[in-house]
């Protein structure tokens, strides 16, 4: 029964890294480029979703709906302002650095509005959550969401990408951007809707993140964010359902190497595991190798 | 780490050469001028950040005893000038903040507020050869070195009392221990709280591990307390995770006993927190603000009225710490005009000579090592508030 409550805690914890790691992987495969502010996005989200039920003395759903909306600006904003402009740029190095500096200044502004003490996020989430056999087995409200709307979003964003307009200009930008400016697709606005999309799905994780691990501080989204693109890379970096599986495989094994393991080496483990896999299959599980046509 | 500080060591060193010149012109102003002196003592803390709670009451607490002090006469007829600086929580920072204190003219230290802080600072104020009395630094090496003392337990202490404390009032049959593996501070308290356990009315059944990196999910760690049986789960940690702690057990429908050390101090003003989970949690602490004599009462009643906030364990060690280096200093019969050294010197000797009461124990002693000798209480949490276990 406590291995149940286990795989179930990892499941938890693998949806929220999938629901992260499905930005950074839509961003890498698109935009070519790793956006490492993407964890920062989501602690943006759970502060902006703090301040608002703040306000609006406990109102949730209102603080989740203003922060999806701010974060996509923010996305968009920084696209616009900091990584559009060295599109371009010689070394692909620069945009890279870039995205660390955002990272940054996103931690650091944070910081300077809220200050470094932690605060206690109250979950979003009332549900109390099912109990089955006398309570032995107790999984909670926020778990059984968090998983629900990582499958949801799964499914949405495979729907939006095979079957509408702009994601198939998602697809084919993704493959080769010069042809398909050619084919009359705008590439920079699709690469802006990406980021767009990318950022709600951060400011959704952060709701669940901070309901899940109530805790509130400027480098909240840090961790998460390494480990979520580790998830990404694992999946194969640019593989919408390979983010979800890399998210699944990372939250499961963390969970259950500190378990029967070790509490300590858990984060030894999970990055071993990346190794390997890498050596194995460079690509990552769903990874594809692009040949280059000559 | 051991080279830095060798670097770091060197450059204080030259750094004080340089300024025994710069006070030599000084003290030739100052005799020429009025004649007279005030003692400095800094103080060092987290002001900002994750122990926020820690270093204002520290630099609060010491600032009242100082307006005690000064009101009543001063230190053998001086008064004293004081500062506080904050560290952050971070060892450079806090060897910054002690840096800029000694610009300031600083003589004496009540700091750092914390473990590794305090530790380096310690390195430096050996350098320089000042006296450092650390109200709340528990590691082991806090006080490695003779020119440091401090007013609390040191972390085994912590640890030792706290498998006394359990024992002696049959708080539990299992114990279970989450602690955070990243931290000398926790992992030192958890190796003596182990070792004492041995032989005692009770039995450990889970001791688990985290790390800073790792420091959001505790499902895990308490799953296997309460799959162990545990019906007293010890938290050698700092407030910060432990609120998150408390939560995470709250909904899985977990209730053991939780007990504390005195990183535990601060969660109930950890922002958004539900007190109403932390009802019951014990922790070992010097103080309880609930207390009854005119010490403790007084003290509480100036606190309240100057910080709106009710004084804890770390606003009485440094209350206490600035009286107990008042006593070591009359003891010694220091002047204002001494230079640092000198200073530190007379008054390390006269440590380990008087038996200082205070706030958080009566009759405290010191050994040359710079470890006090008290008795440890505890108190308990009910209703939004401290109040003593007994």
């Amino acid at each position: 029964m406590s291995f149940l409550t286990y795989l179930i805690n990892g499941l938890s914890l693998g949806s929220i890294y999938a629901i992260i790691a499905l930005g950074y992987t839509m961003v890498y495969g698109i935009a070519k480029m790793l956006n490492f502010a993407h964890g920062d996005f989501i602690m943006v989200g759970c502060y902006i979703i703090f301040s608002v039920s703040a306000a609006m003395s406990g109102n949730s759903v209102v603080g989740i709906i203003v922060a999806i909306i701010l974060c996509t600006l923010l996305g968009v904003t920084t696209e616009f302002v900091a990584y559009r402009p060295l599109r371009g740029a010689a070394s692909p190095l620069a945009v890279l650095i870039t995205a660390i500096g955002v990272s940054y200044l996103l931690e650091n502004i944070a910081l300077l509005i809220y200050g470094a003490d932690i605060k206690s996020f109250s979950s979003v989430i009332s549900w109390e959550g099912l109990s089955f056999a006398d309570g032995q087995l107790k999984i909670q409200g926020v778990t059984i969401i968090t998983i629900l709307v990582s499958v949801v979003i799964l499914i949405a964003l495979q729907l939006f990408i095979n079957k509408t307009k702009q994601g198939q200009a998602m697809l084919a930008a993704s493959e080769d951007k010069g042809a398909a400016t050619l084919m009359g697709i705008n590439v920079n606005r699709t690469i802006a809707l990406t980021f767009a999309i990318g950022s709600a799905l951060a400011a959704i994780a952060g709701a669940l993140l901070c309901s899940a691990y109530p805790s509130l501080s400027p480098y909240t989204g840090a961790m998460p964010g390494i480990k979520a693109f580790v998830a990404a890379v694992l999946g194969g970096i640019g593989s919408i359902p390979g983010a979800m599986i890399g998210g699944l495989v990372l939250g499961i094994v963390e969970i259950l190497s500190k378990t029967y393991i070790s509490s300590q080496l858990s984060d030894a483990i999970v990055f071993g595991i990346l190794v390997v896999v890498l050596l194995v299959k460079p690509t990552g599980i769903l990874g594809k190798v692009i040949q280059e046509k000559v | 780490m051991k080279k830095f500080n060798k670097v770091v060591s060197t450059v204080m060193a030259s750094a004080l050469a340089m300024a025994m010149l710069a006070g030599c012109g000084d003290g030739a102003a100052q005799s020429a001028g009025s004649g007279s002196g005030s003692f400095k003592i800094g103080a060092i803390g987290p002001l900002t950040g994750a122990a926020a709670a820690y270093g204002n009451a520290v630099v609060n607490g010491a600032q009242i005893a100082v307006d005690e002090i000064n009101a009543a006469g001063g230190i053998n007829g001086y008064q004293i000038e004081y500062k506080g600086e904050d560290d952050e929580l971070n060892a450079e920072k806090s060897v910054n903040a002690y840096n800029s204190l000694k610009d300031w003219g600083m003589q004496v230290l009540v700091g750092s507020t914390t473990s590794a802080c305090s530790i380096a600072v310690s390195e430096n104020t050996k350098a320089d050869n000042m006296f450092q009395l650390t109200p709340s630094g528990s590691a082991e090496d806090c006080v490695k070195y003779d020119n440091v003392f401090r007013v609390c337990f040191s972390d085994p202490n912590q640890g030792i009392a706290s498998a006394q404390y359990i024992s002696d009032h049959n708080l539990a049959t299992k114990v279970g221990i989450i602690y955070d593996n990243s931290d000398v501070y926790s992992s030192g308290i958890y190796q003596k709280f182990v070792e004492e356990s041995a032989g005692k009315n009770y039995e450990v059944v889970s001791a688990e591990a985290y790390t800073q990196d790792n420091n959001t999910d505790f499902s895990v760690q308490l799953q296997k307390a309460k799959d162990a049986g545990a019906d007293l789960v010890f938290l050698p940690i700092y407030y910060s995770d432990a609120a998150l702690i408390l939560t995470q057990a709250n909904t899985m429908g977990y209730a053991p006993t939780f007990f504390g050390v005195d990183g535990m101090d601060g969660i109930l003003t950890v922002e958004n927190f539900d007190t109403s989970l932390a009802e019951g949690l014990m922790l070992l602490t010097p103080f309880a603000a609930d207390a009854t004599d005119d010490l403790t009462v007084n003290f509480v009643k100036k606190y309240k009225e100057k910080y709106g906030e009710t004084p804890n364990q770390f606003a009485a060690d440094a209350y206490d710490a600035v009286f107990i280096i008042k006593a070591a200093m009359e003891k010694a019969n220091v002047t204002p005009d001494m230079s640092v050294s000198d200073i530190c010197d007379a008054v390390k000797g006269a440590m380990v000579q008087i038996e200082a009461s205070g706030l958080t124990s009566a009759k405290m002693t010191w050994a040359a090592s710079g470890e006090p000798n008290k008795e440890p209480k505890a108190v308990v949490i009910k209703g939004g508030v401290y109040v003593s276990a007994e």
